[in-house]
């Protein structure tokens, strides 16, 4: 009876030491969902380099700048733009001073037939399809620089009927992708391999017509004692780290 | 306040609900008396069909959808085929989706309703010659009122509440596939609270009313589908 109840304390015990020892070593992260796939390589480069690990919850940015103003636990936060890690900054759930640019987005005039769109990006102006495909530009910022673009060739009155939104930058790809929409403007990191376009067809455009799409991250107050989570916002300046960033075809900060 | 896009996307909701409520009445009141009377073994795998949209999750029958309407997908070839084009982004595709997603809603009430009738009425009235068409509308339907009701509000209501699958057949065309659900989540993914709130107040006002109308004035008992 007594060597049962001594089992328990210690085994209590033991649990919540290697509860907290764990929690010192772990940063929960929230990442924007379009910059999942270099995360999980950058996350591993960072257990390799530092011992930490950063566990990666993915969301859209909106929802998670949301749940971030209730008290979620993240503590650190990679938006896929620069609005929501600013307004958490003035509301004072991340670190002021803190924010930086990880990454610059690449925006990409694609469609799932090959040769269907040319590498000027001729075939906005001959109209010779039935929808096109772009991020809600009041959400989502490869939105509001696809419609820059747009604006920029003077298409913007004549395609606005044919616009189909998609809610964020993974589902207007899904709409290109089924094919529902024969082009749309995505991400590049969504259609990169290797260093190129993999499927289909498409027109990388040139950034000189929209504004620069920053993927800003942000220190959050949860994480001002946590060093994994000071260590990681570091790391993702490293030059590992940056070489993974534009493998999956974003644009670097200086 | 609910400025004009957000009353463009009430009314429009309005019209799905109500265009998808008389498609499912139209579908699911034969589909139910079947599934009520019949012995035939495929009985359990029809319920289980119907029932499908109540368990999966409706992100997944919107892609489903999205990928069998798009036009390499069957349904899409034959709509195209037809002269119809594809059904994604229109507001067609919003209430073929709306039937299928809503569907169980409509016809689990009714067969409910239809079972509960029995053999015996049915049969005193082909014993005084009536045909199974004049059985139908002057016995079974006056009897399963209460069903019908029930499937009417509750097809209805859901409707009005989807989200996933439109959002993801959608495209969020303001008067043509923006639904409130979809609005909402806009406002919010936008960190427009304020005017989110207007719009989900006014939804859970909605939603509130009719189930207080289906328990009070109809005493309906809770005999939702399960989700």
């Amino acid at each position: 009876m007594n060597c049962v109840f001594l089992s328990r304390i210690l085994l209590t015990v033991l649990l919540l030491t290697t509860q907290t020892f764990a929690a010192a070593e772990t940063t929960l992260v929230a990442v924007a969902t379009n910059f999942t796939q270099p995360m999980v390589k950058i996350a591993e480069l960072f257990h390799q380099a530092t011992g930490y690990t950063a566990k990666l919850s993915f969301g859209s940015s909106g929802k998670i700048a949301s749940q971030l103003q209730n008290g979620a636990p993240f503590e650190v936060f990679l938006s896929a733009d620069e609005d929501k890690p600013l307004k958490l900054e003035q509301t004072g759930v991340a670190v002021a001073g803190s924010r930086f640019t990880y990454a610059f987005g690449t925006l990409v005039l694609w469609s799932a037939q090959p040769g269907f769109v040319d590498d000027q990006g001729q075939i906005l102006g001959s109209g010779a399809f039935k929808h096109l495909a772009v991020a809600d530009p009041k959400l989502a910022p490869y939105g509001s620089a696809a419609l820059a673009v747009l604006e920029e060739k003077g298409l913007q009155e004549k395609l606005q009927p044919l616009l189909v939104l998609g809610e964020n930058i993974a589902q207007t790809h899904q709409f290109v992708s089924t094919g529902n929409a024969e082009l749309g403007f995505v991400s590049l990191s969504q259609v990169i391999d290797n260093g190129k376009i993999s499927q289909g067809s498409g027109w990388i455009v040139p950034s000189n017509l929209h504004a620069p799409i920053r993927q800003d991250a942000v220190l959050l107050e949860n994480g001002t004692d946590n060093p994994a989570a000071i260590e990681l916002m570091a790391f993702l300046k490293s030059p590992q780290a940056r070489s993974i960033i534009e493998q999956y075809g974003y644009g670097l900060p200086k | 306040m609910l400025d004009a896009a957000d009353l463009t996307a009430l009314w429009l909701t309005l019209r799905v609900a109500s265009l998808a409520t008389v498609l499912m009445l139209l579908l699911g009141t034969p589909l139910a008396w079947w599934l009520a009377r019949t012995r035939s073994r495929y009985q359990g795998m029809a319920n289980a069909l119907v029932a499908l949209p109540l368990v999966l999750p409706p992100t997944v029958l919107g892609f489903y959808l999205l990928v069998l309407m798009g036009p390499n997908g069957p349904v899409g070839r034959l709509t195209t085929a037809l002269g119809l084009g594809t059904l994604p982004f229109t507001f067609t595709g919003l209430v073929v989706a709306s039937v299928l997603y809503s569907l169980p809603f409509v016809v689990q009430p009714l067969q409910t309703a239809f079972a509960a009738i029995g053999e015996q009425p049915l049969e005193a009235a082909a014993t005084l010659r009536a045909n199974p068409l004049d059985t139908f509308f002057s016995v079974a339907v006056p009897l399963a009122w209460p069903g019908f009701l029930t499937a009417t509000i509750l097809g209805f209501a859901h409707t009005v509440g989807e989200f996933g699958v439109v959002l993801m057949i959608g495209g969020n065309i303001p008067g043509r596939t923006q639904v409130v659900s979809v609005q909402i989540y806009n406002r919010v993914e936008a960190l427009e609270y304020a005017k989110a709130h207007w719009l989900a107040g006014c939804l859970l006002l909605f939603s509130f009313v009719v189930l207080l109308l289906m328990y009070t004035v109809l005493k309906t008992r809770p005999s939702i589908p399960s989700r």
